[in-house]
């Protein structure tokens, strides 16, 4: 289903106009929250829902991006928002070093699952035992409140941001959908046989898409460590990243342009909901994602996106049965 | 470099610890051959039969190796209920989301643990947990000569029952062929519960065999998932003296390697090895299927 | 235009193929033919770069392709297609074929466009934007062949292309097969369709047990004793009637 562009600019420009709208910090903190987790989908999306190729590690990257943003500006006094920038980099090259040997020795489906798995546990495990990247303390930015610094006094400040980030990432989303790289990563999701035979670089195409969807979520990881200065182990490359990731476009609607947005939109709320009910119990929340993600296994595959499609097909099956 | 002295308890410890992840790699490698499911909770069911051998020990007094009889035929409903009830059905037949069903549900038994039991590791002391049985050449906890013997004849009867039994047969047909199978009256449906159900009892036995020498807490699944692949992975999917060797194998790989480079770091042995032989050798030591 | 030398290759301990040796001339039509479990699909295979050949030599053009990758392949003009078609599922028959297109034209809305020409040549017109979800078997053979034929091939392979197709259907792709060798396309068929093979090819290839067995035109191959073995068994040659080649005879 082909997303057209003003579909998916016209939300993104209404998001624009929130912060004037909206002056309660909660209201912005989970509108930022929820743009924030849309990037974090629009990375795994690019991978796993336009490639097809479904990793359970995606926080590999995050945390690499996350670490590097951090450790830059901690240890070399670089400028935080060129720190963003380089945590992109690192994103992209962890997406790449993984990618180089998954792809090279042909892991696909549950093994490609399996191997995004482990690299994201032994990155944690390393992060956790070395003092360079503060061990298991982590790691703690010093509250500058100064622009320069990517930090700013207001919410406001930081939702512009982050609106900028997700408007990029989706936009890519809508140029894979409607460009020959795009058309060539959808050919190899649905048959890698047919691609080659019909002269499309299997290896490479993914390759460049683990590459994109890793600069993205190194994006991410930097976003998170502006907004929340702190970071240790489990939160840049815990599994409550890897899940997350993929929960959010299998909720919205893999293999679209909307289908993060919407599932971001969908997961802040139920968290909202659930915090509200269960007091912030510790695991209760991914309690709930766990069990969302099985319903919407059971009862919408493709996503809440397809949810219109869906009604408008029963609609017309009932209406035929009716006639 | 470390002395003799040192090492061979390692080793012995390691053929311990490894005959018990043989057994839960056993159960592993049975559903994957069988269903060809990656069972993603495998781990997390671990946990929770660790959990109920350890609240029937301290709210019951039922020894853990006396709790066999309980808690296998437990872990052997819950899985062919989960199978039966959620796994089927959420995934509709498809591979791919039948890894994410797996997935959710590990995520959903982990957190739920975390909720109801909290963070805290728990271990339980009984009386023998202490005592040792003299080789000779080293001396060796209770515990782990009982869990050796244990994981050991659990295996056996795990193969009697997969060579010789009627069920067994069924078992081997469906995997090998499904449509024949459908077409000489297999049940199917009831046939994969089965084996998801005999592999999560292989869980159970291992807890029981388990506990009196570790420890749980709600992070203990997500370790031994990794675990757990790595030794089928390395022996096989789907293959049985896989299992078992490469229980062994890497069984005394994390001995040795938390003795040389502490448990953390050790752990990443574990790890290196899993990737390398995803990598290197996907069809593992006698593995068909890649 | 293709010259295949003495490729052999063995899984384990089957042999698969040894010693196979074929040429196909440019602008001809050959077909590959031989009973269930010969060893065509590995030739095929080796042929397009899918399977490793033991030893042996494929020359392409003049150049030695043994080794390399199917989209170097595809690039260089040497397309093939499944037996068994899988179609690139949740797209239309138009997205489809533009990924063939993709491969000469860069733009993705000239390679949109291309595919409805493309289509066209395979009578396909009507269906170009419905689903693939859409198709008879007949429609995604006419699919498969609109996607191959996008990349604009010297030498096209067919995997079974009449492998699930009715009489009728048959009787329609032949004419179509012919068309695309006027347009210019060298065609190298494996078939179990005797009544395609004798219709269309100049030049036929017999394999058996991983070994050509016999080479010639459609007529006199028919005709051969050590051909009507391989397929009926030993002996079968004397006791069947002379007349096979006549009427176009289903194999």
């Amino acid at each position: 289903m082909k997303t057209p562009a003003i579909a998916a600019a016209a939300p993104l420009l209404a998001l624009a106009a929130l912060p004037l709208l909206l002056h309660s910090d909660f209201w912005l903190h989970f509108a930022i929250m929820t743009l924030y987790l849309a990037l974090l989908g629009q990375a795994w999306n690019l991978l796993g829902g336009y490639g097809g190729q479904r990793s359970f590690g995606h926080a590999a990257f995050f945390g690499t991006g996350a670490y590097a943003a951090a450790l830059l500006q901690l240890d070399f006094a670089i400028n935080p928002w060129a720190c963003m920038v380089l945590a992109g980099g690192f994103g992209a090259g962890a997406g790449a070093f993984l990618g180089a040997l998954s792809f090279r020795y042909g892991l696909r489906g549950s093994y490609f699952a399996l191997v995004t798995l482990a690299f994201a546990e032994v990155f944690r495990i390393v992060a956790d035992s070395v003092p360079f990247t503060g061990a298991g303390v982590g790691l703690q930015i010093a509250l500058k409140e100064s622009v320069a610094d990517f930090q700013f006094p207001e919410k406001s400040g930081f939702y512009a941001v982050i609106l900028a980030l997700t408007a990029i990432a989706t936009a890519l989303a809508w140029w894979i959908e409607n460009s020959r790289f795009g058309a060539a990563l959808v050919a190899v999701r649905e048959n890698e046989d047919a691609a080659r035979a019909l002269g499309i670089d299997v290896d490479r195409t993914k390759l460049w898409a683990i590459t994109l969807s890793g600069a993205l979520s190194g994006c991410a990881g930097s976003f998170y460590v502006q907004y929340f200065l702190y970071l240790d182990p489990r939160i840049a490359y815990g599994v409550e990243v890897s899940v997350t990731a993929l929960l959010v476009p299998l909720i919205g609607g893999v293999g679209t342009v909307l289908g993060p947005l919407v599932g971001a939109l969908a997961l802040r709320a139920l968290n909202e909901a659930s915090s509200a009910l269960t007091g912030g119990a510790p695991g209760l929340n991914l309690v709930l994602y766990g069990a969302l993600l099985i319903v919407i296994l059971a009862l919408l595959p493709d996503g809440l996106i397809s949810l219109g499609t869906r009604l408008r097909r029963a609609g017309r099956l009932r209406a035929l049965g009716r006639a | 470099m470390l002395d003799f002295d040192i090492l061979l308890p390692a080793i012995l410890n390691g053929l311990s610890t490894g005959a018990v992840y043989a057994l839960v790699a056993l159960g592993l490698t049975l559903i994957y051959g069988v269903l060809h499911i990656v069972n993603f909770a495998h781990g997390s069911l671990l946990m929770l039969a660790l959990y109920g051998v350890y609240f029937l020990y301290t709210l019951l007094g039922v020894d853990p190796f006396a709790a066999l009889p309980v808690v296998v035929p437990a872990m052997f409903a819950l899985g062919y209920a989960l199978q039966r009830t959620v796994i089927a059905t959420a995934s509709h037949g498809r591979e791919e989301n039948i890894l994410l069903v797996t997935l959710g549900l590990s995520i959903i038994i982990d957190n739920l643990a975390l909720y109801l039991w909290s963070a805290d590791t728990r271990t339980i002391n009984p009386s023998y947990g202490f005592s040792t049985v003299d080789f000779g050449v080293a001396f060796i906890a209770v515990p782990k000569v009982v869990s050796f013997a244990g994981a050991l004849v659990a295996t056996g009867l795990l193969w009697l029952l997969i060579r010789r039994s009627d069920l067994g047969k069924a078992i081997r047909a469906l995997a090998r062929e499904r449509r024949g199978a459908e077409l000489v009256g297999v049940d199917v449906d009831h046939v994969y519960a089965m084996s998801f159900g005999i592999g999560i009892a292989c869980v159970g036995a291992a807890a029981c065999l388990l506990l009196p020498s570790y420890y749980v807490h709600p992070g203990v699944g997500e370790s031994f998932v990794v675990i757990a692949f790595t030794v089928v992975v390395l022996g096989g999917m789907g293959s049985f003296a896989g299992a078992l060797l490469g229980g062994f194998i890497i069984g005394v790989t994390e001995s040795l390697g938390g003795l040389l480079l502490g448990e953390n770091l050790g752990r990443i042995g574990v790890f290196a090895i899993f990737i390398a032989i995803l990598l290197l050798r996907p069809t593992g030591l006698f593995g068909q299927r890649a | 235009m293709l010259e295949v030398a003495g490729v052999g290759k063995r899984f384990g301990g089957l042999t698969a193929v040894e010693d196979a040796s074929l040429h196909v001339r440019e602008g001809e039509i050959a077909a590959l033919i031989g009973p269930n479990g010969a060893g065509k699909t590995t030739l095929f295979g080796i042929v397009a770069g899918f399977v490793a050949a033991d030893r042996g030599s494929v020359r392409f053009a003049g150049e030695e392709i043994l080794g390399l990758k199917p989209h170097v392949l595809a690039r260089r003009g040497l397309v093939r297609t499944f037996q068994l078609v899988e179609p690139f599922a949740g797209l239309s028959v138009r997205e489809n074929i533009a990924v063939g297109c993709q491969l000469r034209q860069p733009r993705r809305a000239a390679a949109l466009a291309e595919a409805a020409a493309v289509a066209g040549r395979v009578g396909m017109s009507e269906l170009i934007d419905r689903p693939v979800s859409a198709l008879t078997i007949a429609g995604l053979k006419r699919l498969e062949l609109a996607r191959a034929l996008a990349t604009q091939p010297r030498l096209l392979l067919l995997d079974e292309v009449m492998a699930g197709l009715n009489p009728a259907e048959i009787a329609e792709m032949v004419p179509l097969i012919r068309a695309i060798r006027e347009a210019g396309v060298t065609l190298l068929l494996t078939e179990h369709v005797m009544q395609a093979v004798i219709s269309l090819a100049e030049r036929v290839y017999v394999l058996n047990d991983g070994r050509i067995i016999a080479e010639g035109p459609p007529a006199r191959i028919v005709a051969d004793e050590r051909v009507v073995e391989a397929y009926l068994g030993h002996g079968a040659a004397g006791r069947w009637p002379r007349r096979l080649g006549e009427g176009g005879a289903h194999a």
